[in-house]
């Protein structure tokens, strides 16, 4: 028994708590106190993520509390290596956004100056972001699929209410789509988490006891599509998208990154751990509709995001393209492509964090998320445009930044992939590499005219970033390009765990290495 | 029969074991520009220039310590940290290839950075612009030094993202800007070839590095899976190098400052795909293969079409431009000949280097006087009052049309001459494209240092200050010898041997071949006709109608009429066409039948009225659709 992790999540809990109790008035205080809470958080997961042999036990820092023994449900915690990424990934994020949402409770301006008052206060919110992170940690952490499923649901309510309460003109409606998709998928997966409690009849419902325990066929598809179809509509993965595009737009920024860069993630993480290790033979026998759907992703997602007008719609349409990359590279069955996609998941957070943040900045300099609204912003506040430039190249996934990385590896993956014999992995990673071409139109279209050319009137006024606005982005950055050279101690922690869950699917792994005589 | 080619060797220690401070100098260089920003401003351009400077010193060093070793010793493999692992690791190749690569890059390179002091000194953000040629010098030496596919291809990208800030350098310019997009967007098609390239030999031979590879593939060896890595290496190549049909970002490219012009769109970054084909020759380009044949074909055609897009530019950069396409057409069928050719495309890949930087710079002299003017039809009669960069230019101009002697003479004719041997279709294409080289590069002499002036009424052409006619002085002295140097007596093809292999016969310097006469007509005939045409007759200062076919040239042989009608326009309309049916389709369909179910007629306002109610229905659609896919594949 390992107190870590309950400790991880029980920090911002009190955080959150001390912060909502905090007198009307004290918002300056509340912002501090959040941001102190949450690199607090960060330190202890430093020291996690140090403490945590790759080549050791799967699970590590495991706690196991009876919860509601009558079912046999547990608070059970305890992290592999992909779950130590993606709870290190939430740990660096909410501080950076808690810095970057600084003004952001205060209330969203319009392109014509008028405020849209947020319906609560400053110290809800970022209570609200503390609970937030208490949760994303709790929902890696998960051991028990019960406890996974509670955090899996209950993460939506901070999200609804900094959607619905703080964010843009049409908040009200974008958090009630946001929440009906998401209540819909949850619903499914309750159906199949009970299921899978009462088909097993094992008297549990951890994890690690669970796997192998469904055999018959059948009933693994109708098990596997519940939990399938939830986490489809979390990544989200065409055709159930278009709520994404409407949340993150009407989102505040902050609120928009931890949606798309960890939110989303748990839908990734659970096809890679619970569809394909409870379900293998459906995993097998699902693979190529799912690797299409994959595949329509990255490619429509990217073709949408060009013709997109808003900017944050349009990084929300490059996120449903990454998405497909993730999936993609989960259900190719090999070794390189989900290593890959577990590393895309944390990546991705990095880049479409910074992107998002990026873009922030700059709606808030104009209020209008427009795309048409800007124009020669490099003139008057160059090192802004220079960050969303690194940001937009990370989007885009340039060789030498850490998403290029994740998707070489995804790609190659894919192409290589014995799993299905046949070439259809092989077309899957040729298609998907258009997306390389179109990416490079989504993301240096939208530079182009808002950074270069002549400057727009009302940009003429912009100040460049400001201290706090550098120290949000630079981080990210020196992670975006450390992680590009260097992918090796993220991949080091990834491998073993990936290596574990190809067994569970009782997929070979004989490294490519190992053939490749020259044909 | 088959050419050898030596094996690799671990290397530790020494000056190449640390060779990859040649790339690190450049990088931190780069580093300290962006990130300390205006503190810099005054100062920035000489770290710049410092950081070339000491990278080049770095390339002679290894270069020395390299003809140390016996030559079955000279292709030495520094490994430097476990990249990817279980799929490659990051190091460096240090071989005769990769070090005259290196030498070039760094040497022109440190050449057009100190010229830039000069060209650049009235620009406030000269400091930026070092941090980009400093990045770029950085990218570029890892392309060519990277021991792998994936180091090659994060130096590939990163020399586009170099090339992208610079010819965007001035994006305030909407035609900068959109110039920058369009070289990178085209470069990424290219890319796709090469990414595609590298699934397929990491699936075949699992690895990607070029030892590894030299071990698996038997020399000579070909097939389907052989020609279609060939193919699309060629792909990447093309993009890189501005080979049809990704040729049109590079005339749109001269939006940069001159000097970017020089380095990356002429001596350097451009001929990375000529380095690609060359450095992957052995394993999918072998002698006689397709994949060969294909490299060779699009060279003659490039060749050709370069250098009639050259006779019709007024623009001096853009003349200059169709020249770099055309010369590396000479390259890029060079390569495609085998070892016979390699030594003439890298010889011709480096001697125009020289002369093409030289005349670049030239360019940009002339322009520095001219008050930017970049019409040609506004100069002439420039040499009285700018001798040196004259001077320095017509030297540059005598190499490129191969005037007996100088460095052009040697190498382009070597290429010729290998390609009337192996190609014979193709070489007395590249004879033809030699004589209108003599056409438009004689024209372009003329109209710009001879004849009558025609300068605006507030043009006061001066020379350039020596910091920037010194490196001219430099680069020229290259166009005049060094191919003579490297030609005569076989001696780059005999450095290079040991690492792209020798041809079954040296070839021997035959100034009296009927190739090379007829190269020298056609060329004599060439500059002959452009006397007439620009040199003694009076060039009009507005330009005339012209004819069908220059108009054709004008338009760069209609290269982006073509792309627009086949990709842009189509792409467009799929984009709205997606953009509409996300819109309407996926939500809308759902909206519909909800309408519908609900009863109600004419226009459903979602936003307003019963979305939730919608959407639920919207989300159980999605997910029928979603668990009808499973069940119709999956068979539940």
């Amino acid at each position: 028994m390992s107190p870590w992790l309950p400790i991880l999540m029980a920090v911002p809990v009190v955080g959150a708590i001390v912060v909502a109790l905090l007198p009307k008035g004290s918002d300056k205080l509340a912002k501090q106190v959040a941001l102190l809470v949450s690199l607090l958080v960060l330190v202890l997961t430093g020291v996690v993520a140090a403490g945590f042999k790759p080549s050791g036990e799967r699970f590590q820092f495991v706690a196991e509390y009876n919860w509601i023994p009558s079912f046999g449900v547990k608070f059970g915690v305890g992290v592999d290596g992909v779950a130590l990424v993606l709870i290190a990934l939430s740990a660096v994020l909410v501080p950076i956004v808690i810095l970057a949402s600084w003004h952001d409770a205060d209330g969203v301006k319009t392109a014509d100056g008028t405020l849209i008052t947020p319906k609560r206060s400053v110290k809800t919110y970022f209570s609200l972001l503390l609970v937030l992170e208490a949760m994303m940690i709790g929902v890696f952490a998960a051991t028990d699929i019960f406890l996974f499923y509670v955090f899996f649901e209950a993460m939506l309510i901070p999200m609804y209410f900094m959607i619905g309460s703080y964010g843009g003109a049409q908040r009200s409606y974008a958090a009630v789509k946001f929440l009906l998709y998401s209540l819909f998928g949850g619903l499914l997966m309750l159906v199949a988490v009970i299921g899978l409690y009462f088909v097993a009849g094992k008297q549990t419902f951890m994890f690690p006891e669970l796997v192998g325990a469904i055999q018959d066929p059948v009933t693994q598809k109708w098990l596997f599509a519940g939990f399938f179809i939830a986490f489809a509509i979390k990544a989200p993965l065409w055709p159930v998208h278009t709520w994404l595009p409407d949340a993150a737009a009407q989102a505040p920024a902050g609120a928009a990154v931890l949606l798309v860069g960890v939110l989303d993630k748990v839908g990734t993480f659970g096809m890679l751990r619970f569809c394909l290790e409870l379900f293998p033979d459906a995993a097998k026998a699902f693979t190529m509709p799912i690797v299409v759907l994959a595949v329509i992703s990255i490619i429509y997602g990217a073709i949408v995001a060009i013709g997109q007008t808003d900017m944050k719609r349009l990084i929300a349409y490059t996120s449903i393209s990454h998405f497909g990359f993730i999936v993609l590279g989960v259900f190719a069955m090999s070794s390189v492509a989900q290593s890959g996609a577990a590393l895309y998941m944390v990546n991705h957070g990095f880049a479409t964090g910074a992107l998002f943040l990026a873009a922030g900045f700059l709606i808030a300099r104009r209020g209008s998320p427009f795309i048409a609204d800007y124009g020669g912003v490099q003139k008057v506040a160059p090192l802004l445009a220079g960050f969303f430039l690194v940001a937009g190249l990370a989007g885009l996934s340039l060789p030498g930044l850490s998403s290029f990385v994740s998707e070489f590896m995804v790609m190659i993956g894919t192409y290589s992939s014995q799993a299905h014999g046949s070439g259809a992995l092989t077309v899957a990673a040729i298609i998907s590499a258009v997306a390389v071409i179109l990416a490079a139109v989504y993301i240096l279209w939208m530079v182009q005219r808002t950074m270069n050319g002549p400057t727009a009137e009302p940009v003429k006024a912009f100040k460049d970033l400001n201290a706090r606005e550098v120290w949000v982005l630079a981080p990210l950055v020196a992670l975006i390009i450390g992680f590009g050279f260097f992918p090796k101690p993220l991949l080091d922690v990834i491998n073993p765990s990936v290596q574990q869950t190809l067994t569970n699917v009782k997929v070979p792994t004989s490294t490519i290495a190992e053939k490749g005589t020259g044909q | 029969m088959e050419s050898h080619i030596a094996e690799i060797v671990q290397h530790t220690g020494g000056v190449i074991g640390n060779a990859w401070l040649m790339i690190a100098f450049p990088l931190v260089g780069a580093f300290i520009l962006l990130v300390f920003n205006r503190f810099t401003n005054r100062w920035g351009h000489l770290l710049g220039v410092a950081m070339s400077l000491a990278s080049f010193v770095v390339a002679v060093l290894a270069f020395f310590e390299l003809i140390g070793f016996g030559e079955e010793e000279r292709r030495r493999a520094v490994h430097l940290y476990e990249f990817i692992p279980g799929m490659v690791d990051m190091g460096l190749l240090i071989d005769p290839l990769s070090i005259s690569f290196a030498l070039l890059i760094t040497g022109v390179g440190s050449l057009i950075h100190i010229y830039s002091i000069g060209y650049m000194a009235h620009d406030e953000h000269r400091r930026r612009f070092f941090s980009y040629l400093n990045l770029f010098v950085a990218a570029m030496l890892l392309l060519v030094l990277a021991d792998n596919y994936v180091g090659l291809f994060i130096g590939w990208e990163g020399v586009g993202l170099a090339s992208y800030l610079l010819i965007g350098f001035w994006q305030f310019k909407p035609s900068a800007a959109v110039a920058a997009k369009k070289a990178f967007v085209v470069n990424r098609v290219g890319d796709f070839g090469l990414l595609v390239g590298m699934f397929i030999i990491w699936t075949t031979f699992g690895t990607l590095t070029f030892a590894e590879l030299g071990e698996k593939i038997q020399p000579g060896q070909t097939n389907g899976t052989m020609l279609a890595i060939g193919l699309l290496l060629l792909l990447g190549a093309c993009g890189k190098s501005a080979q049809l049909p990704l040729q049109s970002w590079l005339l749109d490219a001269m939006e940069g400052p001159t000097p970017v012009s020089a380095l990356i769109h002429a001596a350097t970054m451009v001929t990375a795909g000529v380095y690609l084909v060359v450095r992957s020759g052995a394993f999918f380009f072998p002698e006689g293969s397709g994949a060969a044949l294909a490299v060779a074909i699009v060279g003659a055609a490039t060749l050709l079409a370069g250098a009639i897009i050259g006779c019709a530019k007024d623009d001096i950069k853009k003349g200059l431009a169709g020249s770099t396409m055309s010369q590396i057409g000479y390259m890029m069928l060079g390569a495609g000949l085998g070892p016979a050719g390699y030594a003439f495309a890298i010889g011709h890949l480096i001697t125009h280097g020289f002369f093409k930087a030289d005349m670049f710079l030239g360019a940009g002299s002339v322009m520095h006087g001219m008050n930017d003017e970049v019409d040609m039809r506004k100069y002439g009669a420039l040499r009285k009052v700018m001798p040196i960069t004259f001077v320095t230019f017509f030297i540059g101009y005598l190499a490129i049309i191969g005037f007996p002697l100088l460095s052009g003479y040697f190498t382009k004719d070597g290429i010729i001459e290998t390609a009337v041997h192996h190609q014979p279709i193709l070489g007395w294409l590249a004879v033809l494209g030699a004589g209108i080289t003599g056409f438009y590069m004689s024209r372009m002499v003329f109209m710009t240092f001879f004849g009558q002036k025609r300068w605006a009424d507030d043009a006061h052409p001066h020379e350039s200050p020596l910091v920037m006619t010194v490196p001219l002085m430099i680069l020229s002295l290259g166009a005049l010898g060094l191919g003579a140097y490297l030609v005569l007596s076989n001696r780059l093809l005999l450095f290079l041997a040991p690492a792209v292999g020798r041809p079954e016969e040296l070839p021997e310097f035959a100034p009296f071949a009927p190739s090379g006469l007829a190269t020298l007509g056609l060329v004599a005939v060439g500059a002959i006709f452009a006397w007439m045409k620009y040199g003694r007759a009076e060039v009009p200062s507005v330009q005339p109608r012209g004819s069908f076919l220059t108009t054709f040239a004008r338009r760069d042989l209609y290269g982006d009429a073509l792309n627009e009608s086949l990709f842009m326009r189509p792409g467009q309309w799929l984009t709205r066409l997606a953009v509409f049916f996300d819109n309407r389709g996926v939500d809308g369909i759902v909206n519909g039948l909800a309408a519908g179910i609900g009863g109600s007629s004419g226009r459903l306002r979602r936003v307003q009225t019963g979305f939730a109610r919608t959407y639920a229905l919207s989300i159980f659609i999605g997910a029928a659709l979603l668990t009808g896919a499973l069940l119709l594949v999956g068979n539940i």
